[in-house]
């Protein structure tokens, strides 16, 4: 059954008229016309569809619309604020730190809430925290090297 | 005569029964050795029926175009999935027209635009497409000039060009550009003798690192997948699969699934699909489809495979004989047996197989994640019966592909429903159909007996190879006495791989690279030389020794005899026309068995190489995927039951996993370019495995 649903989209007031229970990934990519949050395996266990719900990294395949609601969802294509690129998205762009790009958003998102939580993180807190997005073009190296840049632009790291 | 028999396959068995990880049962192995691979189905430049083996056009104008403003569209029906040639391909045409590479927009995998291409595969993108493209921006260069010429009144030699714009090197205010030569139409004129392409000395752009040029795309979430289409009226279809590959439909009963909002079901044969407007829906109607099926399973699972594979009645081909096996034996002091065993791997790419289909009028558009755009469209044609010039196929941005993208079910089947249904379809697999229709790296299986005589060279090698291919198979060390057998499926018989195999990143490579190498410190070992001297002492590849010389230095190799403690390996090979030599370190863990590995030294020689940043991170990528299959990685099944559903059991490298990577590509500008996407990866499983008998004497 469709209702209204209310929640902060990419620092908007939306609401829908939507079934509640369809996935939050499903909703953003084709209500809402956000494909930057990909689907990659629909089980949380990829981490290519997460976006930040109230600045907590989530898992959008794991999550119905109705729980969204009253919340903050950030997706990858509101990072950047009035076209100036989130310093995570920049560092990935000056490390080179993808190849086929599409486990980046999800990757960027979930790098963005870890900064947000720890803004100062060591290598071995950015690999527990990066731990389970996947990637598959083994861009590992350079996406460690890109979160420590944009933890040093933002003024976390030293 | 000492014989050393290399065969415990009980512990394997045992440790794999008991579910434990790979990374774990290295330790567990005795003297056995597990391996990787599989035969080469996707179409290959070297191997296509004659019918197939078409070639690029002749005519430049279908690989270039250069409108009123001077901009340069280039045309290939090569595809980006993250290799980046959307980047390295501009940089070789731009030295050519001798343009910026900023001017040049790319234009990639659309069937209706493109000149016809095999597939985005094999490491031929630079190698074979990159040089035909060279060729003809030169020979369009040289039309330019002829027709700059004949508007300036000037002799060509006394032309020179630059950023697109020629100009008389006497009277340099007499210029014509490009653009004001063509005023965006097609060149007409052709030459006859075609001229060469530019020097090396005259690269600006060839050469010089450029970061990825689809990044901020990529990380804005702008690029677009197939899957981020939407055409108005479209639906996702979900379609019924069958439990097993050896399971055929008796009966269906779609009644439930009608009941859910919005859904139909359509039926064409055994294709049984849902449609809905919402992809949830569509999901949430699929598993109330009812369908019974009778089963013809053969007996064989991932434990068995191997054996099953040395029974089989094979096709037995001798695909290289020198010397003499039987001389070659009696020179020897020492022989080894080895047996391998590689298990099927999952391409895992984090983009599904996706096609969006829609039929307007009589044109079938599909938009899809294929490594094959003009495969698939010739698949369309057949299949669905349409003539070819009736079928576009269109390649957005690929979401990785690793060989599994170069078969392309989906787009078919999207197609099939488009017109079906008379809507625009979009079909996403799930991870689940991913691992199911994936035509994985085949399992197999290497014997090797041979044999050093007292001074530690190399005099026998006979290398028996089951039901993989034999890229990569070559001895390679200068060896007397060689023969190289393939086992391989006998036409008519049982098969052997229950499911389908095909192309997985440098296919079959890792295999064969695996087995040779690991053989290699074996001997060294039972010879009591140093590896890299071991192998430098048996070598005469001048490119080999440079490779294995300058890892050495990278990693700032010590010799020490094998079985030394430190957990060093060494291990290299050839693949793509280019030549590989990787140097790791491990820690194991004696008392659990498990491995880190802390590092891994790589130095390539790929002949000219275009963009040293884009082929120093596909180095960076193969040393870490290749830690997949080395330690993690393995499809297990029961006869046509693929048992690996998920990425929470297929256990692909993450961050954790991660070593220091150094690499290091050779300067060898003046030779013509070679692969870079898959090279690295081929000796990973050997270079670990041979610092894991270092640190602890057990393969």
């Amino acid at each position: 059954m469709e209702e209204t649903i209310k929640f902060q989209l990419n620092g908007k007031k939306t609401e829908a008229m939507i079934d509640p229970t369809q996935s939050l990934l499903w909703v953003l990519r084709d209500h809402f016309g956000l494909t930057g949050t990909k689907f990659g395996c629909g089980m949380g266990f990829c981490g290519a569809c997460t976006v930040l719900i109230d600045n907590e990294p989530v898992r959008s395949c794991q999550l119905s619309v109705g729980d969204a609601a009253g919340k903050n969802v950030v997706t990858i294509e509101g990072l950047a604020i009035n076209g100036k690129l989130h310093p995570v998205q920049e560092a990935f762009i000056k490390h080179d730190a993808l190849q086929c790009g599409y486990c980046t958003p999800g990757m960027i998102m979930n790098a963005a809430g870890l900064l947000i939580k720890n803004p100062a993180p060591s290598v071995q807190e950015i690999k527990d925290g990066m731990e389970n997005n996947l990637c598959r073009c083994g861009a590992h190296m350079r996406i460690i090297e890109a979160v420590q840049t944009a933890s040093k632009e933002m003024k976390g790291g030293k | 005569m000492k014989k050393e028999q290399i065969k415990d396959q009980e512990s394997i068995q045992t440790s794999e029964r008991q579910g434990m990880p790979r990374r774990d049962f290295f330790k567990l192995l005795g003297g056995g050795i597990i391996v990787f691979f599989r035969p080469w189905r996707v179409l290959d430049l070297f191997g296509m029926p004659a019918e197939q083996a078409r070639s690029l056009p002749k005519d430049y104008n279908a690989f270039l175009h250069i409108a009123e403003d001077g901009t340069v569209t280039c045309f290939t029906g090569k595809i980006e999935m993250g290799q980046g040639i959307i980047t390295s391909l501009p940089q070789m045409m731009a030295d050519e027209l001798n343009i910026p590479v900023e001017r040049i927009k790319m234009i990639m995998g659309d069937t209706d635009l493109c000149p016809w291409d095999q597939g985005t595969w094999g490491s031929l993108s630079t190698r074979v497409f990159g040089q035909s493209m060279r060729a003809a921006a030169a020979e369009a260069r040289g039309v330019l000039l002829d027709l700059g010429s004949t508007q300036l009144g000037v002799p060509v030699s006394q032309l020179e060009v630059r950023d697109g714009v020629i100009t008389d090197t006497k009277d340099p205010k007499k210029t014509v550009s490009y653009a004001q030569l063509t005023k965006g139409t097609r060149i007409e004129k052709f030459l006859d003798v075609k001229p060469s392409m530019e020097d090396y000395t005259k690269f600006k752009s060839i050469g010089k690192s450029y970061n990825h040029s689809d990044a901020t795309l990529k990380v804005t979430g702008e690029a677009k997948y197939a899957g981020d289409m939407k055409l108005p009226g479209m639906v996702f279809a979900r379609i019924l699969r069958p439990p097993s590959h050896a399971a055929k439909m008796t009966s269906v009963d779609y009644s439930g699934a009608e009941k859910i909002a919005g859904t139909k079901v359509v039926r064409d044969g055994d294709l049984v699909a849902v449609i809905n407007e919402s992809r949830d829906k569509a999901d949430e109607a699929i598993v109330k489809i009812k369908a019974e099926y009778s089963f013809n399973e053969l007996p064989v699972n991932d434990k068995t495979i191997y054996e099953y594979m040395l029974k089989a009645d094979s096709n037995v081909t001798v695909v290289k004989s020198t010397g003499d096996l039987e001389a070659g034996e009696k020179l020897c002091e020492k022989t080894i047996e080895s047996e391998f065993h590689d298990p099927y791997l999952a391409h895992v790419a984090v983009e599904t197989h996706t096609a969006l289909a829609r039929l307007e009028g009589d044109k079938m558009t599909v938009w899809a994640s294929t490594q094959s755009p003009f495969g698939l469209r010739d698949g369309i044609t057949r299949e669905l019966s349409l003539p070819a010039e009736k079928v576009r196929v269109i390649t957005p941005f690929v979401g990785g592909g690793f060989g599994g993208k170069g078969e392309f079910q989906q787009g078919i089947e999207a197609a099939k429903l488009a017109k079906l249904t008379g809507k625009p379809v979009m079909l996403m697999w799930t991870r689940e159909e991913e691992f199911f229709y994936d035509t994985f790296h085949p399992a197999g299986v290497v014997k090797i007996k041979s044999g050093i005589d007292k001074s530690g060279l190399i005099k026998l090698w006979d290398y028996n190879l089951y039901y993989s291919g034999t890229r990569g198979a070559d001895a390679i060390y200068d060896i007397p006495n060689t023969k190289i057998t393939h086992y391989s499926q006998k036409s008519g018989g049982s098969p052997v791989h229950q499911f389908g195999t095909g192309a997985w990143r440098a296919p079959n490579n890792n295999t064969n690279t695996f087995a040779r190498e690991v053989q290699i410190d074996i001997m060294a070992a039972a010879a009591g030389i140093d590896p890299m001297e071991f192998r430098l002492k048996n070598l005469k590849d001048e490119k080999m020794i440079a490779c294995l010389k300058a890892v050495a230095d990278k990693f700032g190799y010590v010799p020490g005899k094998t079985r030394s403690g430190r957990g060093i390996g060494i291990a290299c090979g050839i693949d793509a026309g280019s030549w590989v030599a990787h140097i790791a370190e491990v820690k194991v863990d004696k008392s659990t068995g498990k491995v880190k590995v802390v590092s891994i030294a790589c130095a390539q020689d790929m002949g000219l190489c275009v963009n040293p940043e884009g082929a120093t991170i596909q180095m960076e990528g193969c040393i870490t995927m290749g830690l997949g299959y080395t330690l993690g990685e393995e499809v297990l099944f029961e006869g046509g039951k693929v048992l690996t559903h998920g990425l929470d059991t297929y256990n692909i490298p993450r961050f954790s996993w991660l070593p220091k990577i150094d690499t290091l590509i050779l300067d060898r500008k003046d030779k013509p370019p070679q692969g870079g996407g898959e090279p690295a990866i081929i000796a990973i499983g050997a270079v670990v495995a041979n610092a894991i008998f270092d640190a602890t004497g057990i393969l």
